[in-house]
């Protein structure tokens, strides 16, 4: 059975005036139908590029090499038209900022109603229905239709961006930073909802953030990235709990647990700063932050290793190569 | 020693046709060298209590004491004030001019409360108080040659240069990444501990008010209904929405989700403002109860002791106990 989509060591490089910048470099990571994916990273880690190349929105200056296969099609080699068919049909993103994906001057109805006219999933007279359904099941009263974005909330605009998602009845969901902007009780209405639309149609999502208890909650697979590499990967209570890469310790380490004696008066975080992609260190990439570096951190440029059989991490610090 | 104390505050914005109480009475104490945590959502009023406390806004009801004195309300003696109180927002990249080294961001503040002293020795002593050290080596750059968490300690060392007794942060790492959150946080328990400084801290992360603060207040449409030790209130909460809000924080408990946007405060509910969401009211209490939950509008905290603005909570009303002899309230 061919992935739902799978990268196949995808590397991702901008075009700058300061030379060549590689924002994903050699990522390898295959989603099945159905199935949940969280990515973390910091901002850097290359954790949007990929997820903008896999519908090839990424600008002019990018360059992507290895492969994007969605449905077993390579993404870089697609046709326009071929293209088109895909976005929003079979792959659509929820973007970040609700504020700004919307257009201000169009009704909410009108904008849902787009992607379907586009693609014939739905005809002139059964759209205002489906559209209604679709404010429905993202839990909008339908008389909010006629809205225009600046007259609904934050949370009801995110939820406007899910059901135009939605809209064409997608096999995979891209979710980028679904919730930052919202606030704690929202966010929970937004991922409750998402997670609900997701299992009921058993669609595949990939939810990006850099919240690892927002992925936690969400998805049953997580991939942690730094300095455009996957640095770990495996289920998600695994990767939180038996953290096996310092920085995946780190960053479940900073969003404390509330009640836990060990993180009162005691918050955790990493010296220094996330790299620059275009001056990343040698060797491990994490290297200069790292509380357990030892010496052949700084010139073994380490791929990941497997901690057991569904889990994954890159630091030399795991057992031998296999 | 109370250093800082907003007595029965109210601020009303007027809009068209009414006006909106953002701050609907609120005591609240803040002790030197404490830091407190003011929680909610967006709408509950705690960045307009914030900028009533720094004396940016003047309550239309109560009065902000600092020292034990009322604030000044003529311009001098305000801004003479305000040295002692500063603020420091979330965004560090909106706060800071793209445009000034790190040297004239920092001395700015020295320049308008005309400090005397060594101009460049107080930058210098205020960068490395807030972490960068060598200050030397930071003096020259722009901010757009710092990264988020070094610009945010910018902010802070342009607050500190002025010997500020407190400091107000407005989300202070919610912009930052999550690797360098914990380092900004630890820099404001340093200071705490090295300077004294007392400090309020509005956020909506509850797993921040764990890190760093002594106290927490929870506030909701514009009234404090749950104040405390951070460990009483994160760990033992007794209103409803602090409980709510705590289960969304945690990913491994029951998740309590409030339905409903955030709440809007041009209408502010009859009763206790918080009964159109209450999950304990929706799960059934007595009907006395209910009633009052709905009808009777509930006292104000007084600002030092802890306490919870609940119905649920008042002493005089029999509830069911659970066999662990606590009244069973979810």
């Amino acid at each position: 059975m061919t992935a739902l989509l799978e990268f196949r060591d995808t590397t991702i490089t901008y075009r700058t005036a300061r030379g060549p910048v590689p924002a994903v470099r050699g990522v390898d990571l295959t989603l099945e139908a159905g199935e949940t994916l969280g990515v973390a990273g910091e901002s850097g880690s290359g954790k949007s590029t990929l997820a903008m190349a896999v519908l090839r929105l990424l600008p002019r200056t990018a360059s992507v090499t290895g492969q994007i296969l969605l449905d077993g099609n390579d993404v870089a080699t697609m046709s326009w038209g071929a293209l088109r068919a895909v976005r929003w049909a079979q792959t659509s993103i929820v973007f970040q900022g609700a504020m700004h994906a919307l257009n201000p001057v169009r009704r909410i109805a009108d904008q849902i109603a787009e992607p379907m006219l586009l693609h014939g999933t739905a005809r002139n007279g059964s759209v205002d229905k489906r559209v209604r359904q679709l404010l429905a099941q993202v839990g909008l009263p339908g008389r909010r239709a006629q809205a225009y974005p600046h007259e609904l909330s934050g949370g009801q605009r995110q939820r406007v961006m899910i059901a135009m998602a939605l809209a064409c009845d997608p096999s995979l969901v891209i979710a980028d930073e679904p919730t930052t902007a919202l606030d704690v009780m929202v966010q929970a209405q937004v991922l409750d909802l998402l997670t609900a639309l997701v299992q009921d149609r058993s669609i595949g999502l990939i939810m990006i953030s850099h919240d690892l208890s927002v992925l936690a909650g969400t998805c049953a697979r997580l991939a942690v990235m730094y300095a455009g590499r996957i640095v770990e990967h495996g289920p998600s209570r695994e990767v939180i709990d038996g953290a096996a890469h310092p920085y995946t310790a780190a960053l479940a380490g900073a969003f404390p647990t509330i009640g836990d004696p060990v993180s009162r008066f005691a918050p955790r975080g990493l010296p220094g700063d996330p790299p620059d992609p275009a001056a990343l260190p040698t060797g491990c990439p994490f290297h200069p932050r790292c509380p357990d570096a030892t010496g052949e951190c700084a010139d073994t440029d380490v791929r990941r290793r497997p901690v057991d059989q569904r889990h994954d991490a890159a630091c030399v610090h795991i057992g031998a190569p296999s | 020693m109370t250093l800082l104390r907003a007595d029965n505050v109210s601020v009303h914005y007027p809009i068209r046709g009414g006006r909106v109480p953002a701050v609907d009475g609120v005591d609240l104490d803040l002790d030197a060298g404490e830091i407190l945590a003011l929680v909610g959502e967006s709408g509950c009023g705690k960045t307009t209590l914030a900028r009533t406390l720094l004396g940016l806004q003047r309550p239309n009801h109560g009065e902000v004491r600092f020292e034990n004195r009322p604030l000044p309300t003529a311009t001098r003696a305000l801004r003479e004030y305000r040295r002692h109180v500063q603020l420091i927002l979330q965004d560090p990249t909106g706060a800071l001019n793209p445009r000034h080294t790190v040297y004239e961001a920092v001395a700015e503040g020295l320049r308008i409360h005309r400090t005397p002293g060594d101009e460049s020795a107080l930058v210098a002593e205020a960068l490395a108080q807030a972490g960068l050290r060598p200050a030397d080596r930071f003096m020259p750059l722009l901010p757009t040659e710092l990264s988020g968490g070094q610009r945010q300690r910018v902010v802070i060392a342009g607050a500190l240069a002025l010997k500020p007794r407190i400091l107000i942060a407005d989300e202070p790492v919610a912009s930052l990444d999550a690797s360098v959150r914990g380092e900004i946080l630890a820099l404001l328990l340093t200071l705490r501990d090295d300077l004294g400084l007392a400090a309020i801290v509005v956020t909506h992360d509850l797993g921040l008010a764990w890190n760093i603060a002594d106290r927490v207040a929870v506030m909701y449409l514009g009234r404090i209904v749950e104040l405390g030790l951070a460990e009483d209130v994160l760990t033992k909460p007794r209103h409803p929405y602090t409980k709510a809000l705590l289960s969304v924080a945690d990913t491994r408990g029951e998740r309590v989700v409030l339905t409903g946007e955030t709440p809007d405060p041009t209408r502010i509910p009859a009763g206790c403002r918080f009964h159109p969401r209450c999950p304990a009211l929706a799960n059934g209490v007595p009907p006395a109860v209910a009633d009052r939950c709905r009808t009777q509008d509930l006292p104000l905290l007084h600002g030092r002791a802890a306490g919870v603005a609940c119905h649920l909570m008042s002493p005089e009303i029999p509830l069911p106990v659970n066999r662990a002899g606590e009244p069973s309230i979810h």
